[in-house]
């Protein structure tokens, strides 16, 4: 059996280490908060730019914007959204797990990582990382999303990649995040909502034509998502940190209260034997 | 023609600059000014670099710089999608100044990416004009 200093040792550790998961679990709930705000104000602007993308695409025909068609490059450039710090939980390796889960080939992904810790742990399974922004993700600007995805955009229409992804944590809610990974360009038409037309049944002119102003909205409608997963995956780390950080706490209360009983047990076991001692010293004497 | 309002949205990304009854709105297209009374054609056009005016139905007009981004027109409202629009109170005039000397250095130069430049040389001009 372990000694009672030592069993005292550990229990302090223990309570100090304790102290840091519940500041550190106080901390992310605030950032939390205001990640969630953040991601609450960007929503009639996406939702606005998301709707007249739909209602372009549903009423011009057979448009032919390289935009939508696949320019033949089987590279795909992959915009991967982690954080800087770890003690998350599996917030950082659920990410890498979902990138290295879609079965490309590493020799033919182009990483833009936006996180510190995905680039680690992509870099380190032989993918190739052509720029980093991890600063982006401490205090996201849309200005850095813009960055991003016009240099992105930039290599797509270049003909260097032929496909963009993006993975990121979806925020469900508090106790939920989920990584996920999706398609950016080519847009698939079939895949929008097409004709949501019951109150908006105007014919819509365009000013420049409708595909020049696709050339500047689809951008913009990237960007846009792109900013849109920046506040998200900052909610989402932060959700996840807090619950990785409440369940520490609530370990190191379990262990404290162990190493307690331990101690007590510790404490009685020696009075009990120096008992027996001076009992049995004055035995021999007497 | 006064009395009639349409609605006016100003949609940022980071916050909803605006949305008020107005009686006539202009501001500056890629393809050049347009003014706007309720019963417009249904028109999505995009923004270039200027000054947005409201007119209010009390009849004041207010300016703001309207950086980039685009307009969805139809017969009762404007939504203007803007990436950048701000203020005048809000707009930092001597950042403004900066980025007008850089981008006009950078013309003269003719180095890198001219359309850039220009951009930014407008939008430098636009800020200080509308913060004066």
């Amino acid at each position: 059996m372990a000694s009672m200093r030592d069993i005292k040792r550990r229990k302090e550790s223990v309570t100090s280490t304790q102290q840091i998961t519940k500041a550190m679990k106080l901390v992310a709930t605030v950032k939390l908060q205001k990640a969630k705000a953040r991601a609450e104000r960007n929503k009639p602007y996406f939702n606005a730019l998301y709707k007249t993308i739909c209602s372009i695409l549903s009423k011009t025909e057979h448009i032919e914007h390289p935009y939508l068609i696949e320019n033949g490059s089987n590279r795909k450039a992959m915009i991967v959204i982690t954080s800087n710090k770890g003690l998350a939980g599996g917030y950082n390796s659920n990410i890498v797990k979902e990138v290295v889960g879609t079965g490309f080939a590493p020799a033919d992904v182009d990483i833009y990582a936006v996180g510190r810790k995905g680039a680690e742990g992509l870099a380190r399974k032989g993918y190739k990382i052509v720029s980093d922004d991890s600063e982006a993700i401490n205090e996201p600007l849309y200005k850095d999303a813009i960055d991003i995805s016009n240099r992105v955009l930039e290599s797509y229409t270049k003909g260097e990649v032929g496909e963009i992804y993006m993975a990121y944590t979806n925020f469900k809610n508090t106790v939920s995040q989920e990584a996920k990974l999706i398609k950016l360009l080519p847009l698939n038409i079939d895949e929008l909502p097409a004709g949501e037309d019951d109150d908006n049944m105007v014919l819509m002119n365009y000013e420049p034509e409708a595909e020049e102003a696709l050339d500047v909205l689809i951008p913009k409608y990237i960007g846009n998502l792109l900013y849109g997963a920046f506040v998200e995956a900052l909610a989402s780390e932060n959700g996840a940190r807090m619950q990785a950080m409440d369940s520490a706490t609530t370990n190191a209360d379990n262990m404290i209260a162990d190493l307690s009983l331990k101690y007590n047990r510790a404490r009685q076991a020696s009075i009990t034997q120096e008992l027996t001692e001076i009992i049995a010293g004055s035995e021999a004497i007497s | 023609m006064a009395d009639k309002t349409f609605r006016l949205k100003i949609i940022a990304p980071e916050r909803i600059f605006y949305e008020d009854d107005v009686t006539f709105v202009e501001f500056r297209t890629t393809e050049g000014d347009i003014g706007i009374y309720p019963g417009h054609i249904a028109l999505t056009t995009i923004v270039s670099p200027g000054i947005i005016k409201m007119h209010t139905p009390s009849g004041d007009i207010k300016e703001a710089a309207l950086i980039d981004g685009f307009a969805e027109i139809l017969a009762d409202q404007v939504m203007i999608l803007a990436e950048a629009v701000e203020w005048p109170e809000e707009i930092d005039v001597n950042r403004a100044k900066e980025a007008q000397i850089r981008a006009e250095r950078r013309i003269k130069d003719a180095d890198g990416d001219l359309d850039r430049a220009e951009l930014a040389l407008k939008r430098a001009i636009v800020r200080q004009r509308i913060a004066r």
